[in-house]
C-alpha cells in the first residue's frame, strides 16, 4: 500500500511564492497541465503566459533573470529539454542565470507516446555547464525541492511529478541538501535509484527483506551537482550494484554510477536498468515500467541472480507491500 | 561627442555629427578588414547610419561606465566566478529612466567596436586588442564584449531575452526603453517571430527593434536563400508597430526611431545597402557577407580608398 498526495505542487508553489515577488511563473500553455493553475489564480501579475513557443520562453527567462526577477517554467519535460536545447545553452546557463526549469511527465510516466515522455533529459541537461539538476520520487520531495533550489545561484531543472504523487518520506525531513537518502545500509549487493524508480526498488528491497536477503539502497535525488561523497559511501563495499532510472541508460543515473565507479576504480559490476537506448510508445505507466523493465519485478529478476538463489515473490507481492514513510527509513535517511 | 558639426551645411546639428560617426565607423572598419586581410566590411557599409542615428540621437544613454580600455577575457560566467562581466557599461549605467541597448547579430562586432569609439565610449586603442587572444574585443562578440551585453551569437535569441528585459521594466514601471539591433537574416528563424508574437501580446509598448535590412547573408542575395519579404507586412501582421524607412537617411530614420507606438513594440525596418559608401563592393557581389581580398590589386584598391579618406579634412 502507498499513501498518495494528490497534486501537491499546485499549492505548494502557492505557499513557496507568497512572500517571494521576485518569483514568476512562465507557462507555454500546459498551465493547469503542469499544477501552476493555482498560482495563476492567486498571482495574476506574476504569471506570464508565453504562448506555444518555447524557444521564445526561454530566452525571455533569461532576460527576466537579469533584472532580478527568478522565473519558474513550467511545461513537459520534453518541451524544456530538447525542444529548447540551445536556447537553454546560450540564453541560460552560459551566463549562469536563476532560471528554473520544472519540467513534467518525466521518462514514461505519461501514456502521452514518445512525443510526451522525456527519456533523455536528464542526459542533455547534464551536459550543460552550470545547469543543476534535482528529481523528486514523491510528495515530500515534489513540496521539498523549491526551497532547494531557490537560493542557488545558476539555472536548475526540476524532474517533476504531478497528480496522484506518492507520500514515501517524512514530511518534516524536506528535500534534504545532500544529493539524495541512504534507505538501506546493510548488504554487498546495492542498488541505486531516482524519481518513481524508487518506489519500485522500496517494494522489490522490501519482498527481500522479508526473506532475509540485504540490500543496500541509495535513492538520488540530486544528479548534478552529483553527490560523489554521498555514493561513495554507498559503493564502499559492494561487489554488484544495480542502477534503476526512469530514463535511457545512455546520460543518466546509470551514466553517472558507472563514471565514478571507473574514476576511483571500483572492482564492483554495475547493471544498468532503465530504457536500453530505445524510444517507449503510448501506454500505461504500469504498462510501461514492466515492458521496459523499470519496475520492482525487474529489479527482483536482477537480483536473484546476484543473490544467488531465487525467491518466488509474486507480482502480487510487489504491489501490495507496505511501503509508506516508516520509522526505519527516517533513522537511515541522510 | 567629438565631432565638428560645422563639416555639414544642411539639416541640424546631430545630423553633422551622426555623419562624421558613420564614416568614421566605415573607415575604421576598413582599416581592420586591410590590417587583417578579412573582415565583415559590408556590415559597417549597410548599419553605419542605423547605429550613428541611435547612439547620436535616438537612445537615452548615460556616460560610459566601463574601461576606456576593455578588460581581458575574465572567465566564464559561472557560480565560482565573480570575476565575470558583462560589455553593457559601454552603453552607459543601469538607471529606470535610461534606455537599454542589445546587439543580436554579433558577427557585426568590430561595427560596434567602431561606433562606440567614434562616439566616445571606448578608446581608439581598445581595438588593438580586436581578434587578439584573450581578449573581449572578439571577432564576433559575446556578452563580454564591448558594448554587448548577451549572449546573441546563436541567431534571434537576442530579441527574445531584449523583451524579457523590456516585460521585466514595464513590471517595475521603469520609463526606459529598450532597444534592440537585428538584421534581416534573423527574420529566417522562428523564434524572431514567436518573439513578435509575445512582444506584442503583453504590449511591450518599451521594445523598439531596429533591423538592418540589407538583403544579404551568408550564403549570399536572401532572395536567393529564403525570402522574408514583404517583412514590413509580416510585422504589420504580427502586431507590432512598422516604420519602413531608407537606412542610410538619418533624418528619416530619426523619425521612425521617435515614433510613438503606444503599447505595440516598435520595429523600424531600415532598407540600407551593404556596399555604400565603398562601391569597390559591388564587384563582389552576392557574396558580401565576409570580404577576404582575393589579389594584392584588390587590396591595394582598398588600401587607396582608405588612404583617400585619410587624407581629406
Amino acid at each position: 500500500m502507498t499513501r498518495v498526495a494528490t497534486r501537491p505542487h499546485a499549492g505548494n508553489l502557492v505557499r513557496f511564492a507568497a512572500n517571494r515577488p521576485e518569483l514568476l511563473v512562465l507557462s507555454a500553455d500546459l498551465t493547469a497541465s503542469c499544477e501552476a493553475d493555482d498560482f495563476r489564480a492567486t498571482y495574476p501579475d506574476r504569471f506570464i503566459s508565453c504562448s506555444m513557443a518555447e524557444q521564445n520562453m526561454v530566452s525571455m527567462a533569461a532576460g527576466l533573470a537579469r533584472e532580478g526577477f527568478v522565473p519558474y517554467l513550467h511545461t513537459f519535460a520534453v518541451f524544456l529539454t530538447r525542444r529548447v536545447f540551445d536556447q537553454v545553452a546560450m540564453s541560460v546557463a552560459y551566463p549562469n542565470l536563476k532560471v528554473r526549469f520544472v519540467g513534467f511527465l518525466p521518462g514514461i510516466t505519461t501514456p502521452g507516446g514518445v512525443t510526451h515522455q522525456a527519456i533523455d533529459d536528464v542526459a542533455l541537461m547534464r551536459v550543460i555547464p552550470n545547469m543543476s539538476i534535482f528529481e523528486c520520487a514523491d510528495a515530500t520531495e515534489v513540496e521539498g525541492v523549491l526551497q532547494q533550489v531557490h537560493e542557488i545561484n545558476g539555472p536548475v531543472y526540476i524532474r517533476m511529478l504531478r497528480g496522484d504523487v506518492p507520500l514515501l518520506f517524512p514530511k518534516e525531513d524536506g528535500f534534504g541538501h545532500k544529493g539524495g537518502r541512504l534507505l538501506a545500509s546493510t548488504g554487498t549487493t546495492g542498488v541505486v535509484s531516482t524519481g518513481v524508480c524508487t518506489q519500485e526498488a522500496i517494494r522489490a528491497r522490501s519482498c527481500l527483506a522479508r526473506r532475509g536477503a540485504e540490500i543496500r539502497h541509495l535513492h538520488v535525488n540530486r544528479i548534478k551537482p552529483w553527490p560523489a561523497q554521498l555514493v561513495d559511501e554507498f559503493l564502499h563495499g559492494l561487489s554488484n550494484v544495480v542502477s534503476l532510472e526512469n530514463h535511457s541508460v545512455i546520460g543518466g543515473l546509470g551514466s553517472a554510477v558507472a563514471e565514478q565507479m571507473a574514476s576511483q576504480g571500483s572492482g564492483a559490476r554495475l547493471h544498468r536498468l532503465g530504457l536500453q537506448d530505445t524510444y517507449a510508445h503510448g501506454a500505461s505507466k504500469s504498462y510501461l515500467m514492466r515492458e521496459y523493465a523499470l519496475d520492482a519485478r525487474a529489479l527482483v529478476d536482477t537480483l536473484e541472480p546476484l543473490l544467488g538463489r531465487p525467491f518466488h515473490i509474486t507480482d502480487e507481492e510487489l504491489e501490495t507491500v507496505e511501503i509508506s514513510t516508516d520509522r526505519r527509513l527516517r533513522a537511515e535517511d541522510l | 561627442m567629438t565631432h565638428d558639426a560645422s563639416l555639414s551645411n544642411h539639416g541640424p546639428q546631430w545630423v553633422a555629427a551622426a555623419e562624421a560617426v558613420a564614416a568614421g565607423i566605415r573607415r575604421r572598419v576598413l582599416e581592420y578588414t586591410l590590417r587583417n586581410n578579412g573582415g565583415y566590411l559590408s556590415q559597417a557599409c549597410s548599419s553605419a547610419e542605423l547605429l550613428s542615428c541611435l547612439y547620436c540621437k535616438a537612445m537615452k544613454l548615460g556616460p560610459p561606465a566601463a574601461p576606456p580600455v576593455p578588460a581581458p577575457f575574465p572567465g566564464v560566467p559561472g557560480p565560482n566566478n565573480p570575476a565575470a562581466f558583462t560589455g553593457a557599461g559601454y552603453n552607459g549605467p543601469r538607471s529606470p529612466d535610461l534606455d537599454r541597448f542589445f546587439f543580436s547579430p554579433v558577427h557585426y562586432a568590430l561595427v560596434l567596436y567602431a561606433a562606440l569609439i567614434e562616439t566616445g565610449r571606448m578608446a581608439p586603442e581598445g581595438l588593438d586588442q580586436f581578434n587578439v587572444d584573450g581578449s573581449t574585443v572578439e571577432l564576433i562578440g559575446a556578452e563580454h564584449s564591448p558594448g554587448h551585453e548577451v549572449t546573441a551569437g546563436s541567431l534571434a535569441q537576442c530579441v527574445s531575452q531584449a523583451a524579457g528585459v523590456a516585460l521585466a521594466r514595464k513590471l517595475r514601471g521603469e520609463r526606459g526603453k529598450t532597444w534592440v539591433f537585428m538584421s534581416d537574416g534573423e527574420f529566417q528563424e522562428g523564434q524572431t517571430w514567436e518573439a513578435m508574437n509575445v512582444a506584442a501580446y503583453h504590449k511591450l509598448g518599451n521594445l523598439r527593434v531596429v533591423v538592418d535590412a540589407n538583403a544579404q547573408q551568408c550564403d549570399g542575395a536572401m532572395s536567393d536563400v529564403g525570402t522574408i519579404e514583404p517583412l514590413g507586412q509580416r510585422l504589420e501582421s504580427f502586431g507590432v508597430a512598422v516604420r519602413e524607412v531608407p537606412g542610410h537617411d538619418l533624418q528619416a530614420l530619426e523619425n521612425a526611431l521617435a515614433a510613438n507606438s503606444g503599447e505595440r513594440p516598435l520595429v523600424v525596418v531600415g532598407r540600407t545597402d551593404p556596399c555604400r559608401g565603398i562601391s569597390l563592393l559591388e564587384s563582389r557581389r552576392p557574396k558580401l557577407h565576409y570580404v577576404r581580398f582575393k589579389s594584392k590589386d584588390e587590396m591595394l584598391s582598398y588600401q587607396n580608398l582608405l588612404d583617400q579618406w585619410r587624407s581629406q579634412p
